[in-house]
């Protein structure tokens, strides 16, 4: 399919109007991340990052070749995959989920073509899954699944990137879902100790041709940097920054207690 | 659906902006790549129909690469097998195989498109030493990502790399081969992709790679089919070549796809991804793959780092799909015996990978009986001898 034949209906759905009503309140995002399998515990996990001040929560599928992830992410998928959690493990967990936020699900799109872009999508919105981010899956190819996604009401997150037109970013945020995924960084997923400038870049580009939520990802890895991004941004995801946290053993109360002062970071301002 | 700029129904013909061969192929690669996949498409094509480009890629090819390579009869072995075989000498490439026709070709794009560094996925070694050998030509930065797995099995390689310049980093996830190690080499180039060209290896990966490699790789078949003409006065009955991602095949099928010469692609039996048939979307293009019930990607297996790969190239699975090529699939100890049977009847040790297509014609012998098969020998083997050594002795 080429972009010219993507549809572009501008309907808002549950998880944008959630976005938007709060950012229009004047609060600032946040989306921690969580990996699907990783710890064992990750679903009581979600239940905390949403108390601890989370206004959403990606929730991972883990996939095998995880393209656009950097050392940190492949590794928590790695060893979640190898505990034995399936895509189908994953979804019946998040049905049992007490979240008090909206669940977006990222994964990457074999694990959806395998399935079934029906099936998965009727999944996703039976889990009580409001949104998907599928990061190699790009304008030009997202239509097939985007239609099925649609149709259950499960909003297809685009990503934008540093790299892209400014025609290129007009097109993307138009068929976006729920919001748009601003790429921080020409790179994958990791954590960096400087915020790139690249990140406030793409959030201006993108506030400046879009009413639609922008919130930056990567790269994101202290209040501080939530809080720089914020003041251009509608919000930030963070992930590897947190998934570390798990990885070097500081365990759970350590992971909340970091968004909590994500939360307070962007509060702050 | 269609986009009218597809042209998946002219055979080998120049493919469509959406990358498709029939319903493989396509661009499944992250937002930030994506502009450089499409400056990539148009870079290739702009290179390709300027006449300038193609005369200094053919200077390279013929002063530097040593081409044409010959097509030499095997006049003991075919009378061993009861058949006409004929081996299309890529094996005689500088590095020693088909590989340095596509780098050299990537190089020159690159060094057009004003990229300093080009980074590379290696299984044996060869695409590795192939790239670094470009770089070092070119004066580029050159970085090669290898499974760890591999990086043990093909030290020799290893170390060849180094010598040219090139710095190897291992790929530690997963299988720690071929597939990580494409997986890195993404990696690498989401987030370089501004000053880096991914000179990708095989006829895979999302569009343009597998066009742009296949055009490459298309000398090896234009020059075959012109030897033949002169040796048998037509075309060969039979046209083989090994599958892995699947480069080598795609060039020497490219010279032959519009005769009635049947083309046949072996891959490992622990590779099989054609055999098995079950499309999948990973590394970039949609394509048959080997996976398990939820579309992990599964680890594939075989005796060559070269061919242990999961996938195989788009416009493979095209070609088996719509019958003009079929895939027949070959077991280790099948492979073996074929790396020993050409060193001892011809004074030829093939590359491991080859050497496949040599098991499936030695075991299909009866049903090839009299008939005349070309056989795309894409390397040698001397990067294989210290392992067969160890298997042998």
């Amino acid at each position: 399919m080429s972009a010219a034949d993507v549809p572009t209906t501008t309907g808002i759905g549950p998880l944008e109007a959630h976005l938007r009503a709060r950012r229009d309140a004047g609060h600032k995002l946040l989306l921690p991340y969580v990996t699907g399998g990783y710890p064992d515990d990750w679903p009581r996990m979600v239940e905390a990052f949403g108390q601890a001040g989370a206004d959403a929560i990606e929730v991972s599928i883990p996939f095998s070749d995880p393209m656009m992830d950097g050392p940190t992410i492949q590794q928590a998928s790695s060893l979640a995959l190898g505990s034995g959690v399936t895509p189908a493990s994953i979804l019946d967990a998040v049905e049992g989920i007490e979240s008090a936020v909206p669940l977006i699900a990222m994964t990457y799109y074999n694990v959806a073509f395998h399935m079934g872009h029906r099936r998965f999508a009727q999944d996703l919105a039976r889990a009580g899954i409001a949104g998907a981010i599928l990061p190699d899956l790009p304008l030009e190819e997202v239509g097939p699944w985007a239609e099925c996604a649609d149709q259950a009401g499960v909003e297809t997150v685009l990503l934008a990137a540093p790299t892209g037109s400014d025609e290129r970013l007009v097109r993307v945020c138009e068929r976006a879902r729920g919001f748009v995924y601003a790429v921080g960084v020409v790179g994958t997923t990791g954590e960096r100790a400087e915020l790139a400038t690249s990140a406030v870049q793409i959030a201006r580009r993108l506030k400046a041709i879009t009413d639609k939520p922008v919130i930056v990802g990567l790269g994101i890895s202290t209040p501080d940097h939530a809080a720089e991004v914020a003041e251009v941004a509608d919000g930030v995801v963070v992930a590897s920054a947190i998934i570390r946290k798990l990885l070097d053993g500081e365990g759970f109360d350590a992971a909340v207690e970091f968004v909590a002062a994500l939360r307070a970071g962007l509060d702050r301002g | 659906m269609t986009d009218p700029n597809t042209d998946g129904a002219s055979l080998m013909g120049t493919p469509g902006s959406d990358g498709r061969f029939g319903d493989f192929g396509g661009r499944f690669v992250p937002e930030t790549i994506v502009p450089a996949c499409e400056e990539l498409a148009a870079g290739f094509a702009d290179a390709w129909a300027d006449p300038a480009f193609r005369t200094e890629l053919d200077g390279l090819l013929a002063d530097y690469a040593g081409r044409p390579s010959p097509l030499t009869e095997c006049h003991r072995l075919s009378e061993e097998l009861g058949l006409r075989l004929l081996l299309k000498r890529e094996d005689l490439n500088h590095t020693g195989s088909h590989k340095i026709n596509n780098v050299l070709g990537q190089a020159l794009l690159a060094r057009r498109m004003g990229k300093r560094r080009l980074l590379a996925e290696t299984g044996a070694g060869q695409h590795g030493v192939a790239t670094a050998t470009a770089a070092a030509l070119f004066g580029m930065d050159c970085t090669v990502y290898m499974g760890e797995v591999d990086m043990v099995r093909q030290q020799l390689n290893v170390f060849r790399m180094e010598l040219l310049g090139a710095e190897v980093r291992p790929a530690s996830s997963g299988s720690r081969t071929l597939k990580d190690a494409v997986n890195e080499a993404l990696r690498d180039w989401v987030a370089t992709v501004e000053e880096s060209h991914y000179c990708l290896g095989s006829a895979m990966g999302p569009h343009p790679y597998p066009w742009i490699v296949r055009e490459l790789q298309r000398v090896i078949g234009t020059e075959a089919r012109e030897q033949c003409r002169r040796l048998l006065g037509g075309h060969p009955d039979i046209v083989t070549a090994c599958v892995g991602g699947g480069s080598n095949a795609i060039g020497i099928f490219s010279g032959f796809v519009d005769t009635d010469a049947e083309l046949v692609g072996v891959e490992p039996a622990g590779g099989a991804a054609v055999a098995r048939a079950v499309p999948g979307v990973v590394h970039g293009s949609k394509s048959y793959l080997l996976q398990d019930e939820w579309g992990q990607v599964t680890e594939a297996e075989s005796i060559s780092a070269g061919l242990d790969y999961p996938g195989v190239g788009p416009e493979h699975a095209h070609l088996a799909d719509i019958g003009r090529a079929r895939y027949e699939q070959v077991t280790d100890a099948e492979v073996i015996e074929a790396f020993q049977l050409l060193s001892r009847t011809e004074g030829i040790i093939p590359a491991l990978e080859p050497a496949h297509a040599l098991a499936w014609v030695s075991r299909a012998r009866a049903d090839l009986a009299g008939r005349t098969v070309l056989l795309n020998l894409s390397g040698r083997g001397d990067k294989d001898v210290g392992q067969m050594m160890e298997i042998l002795r």
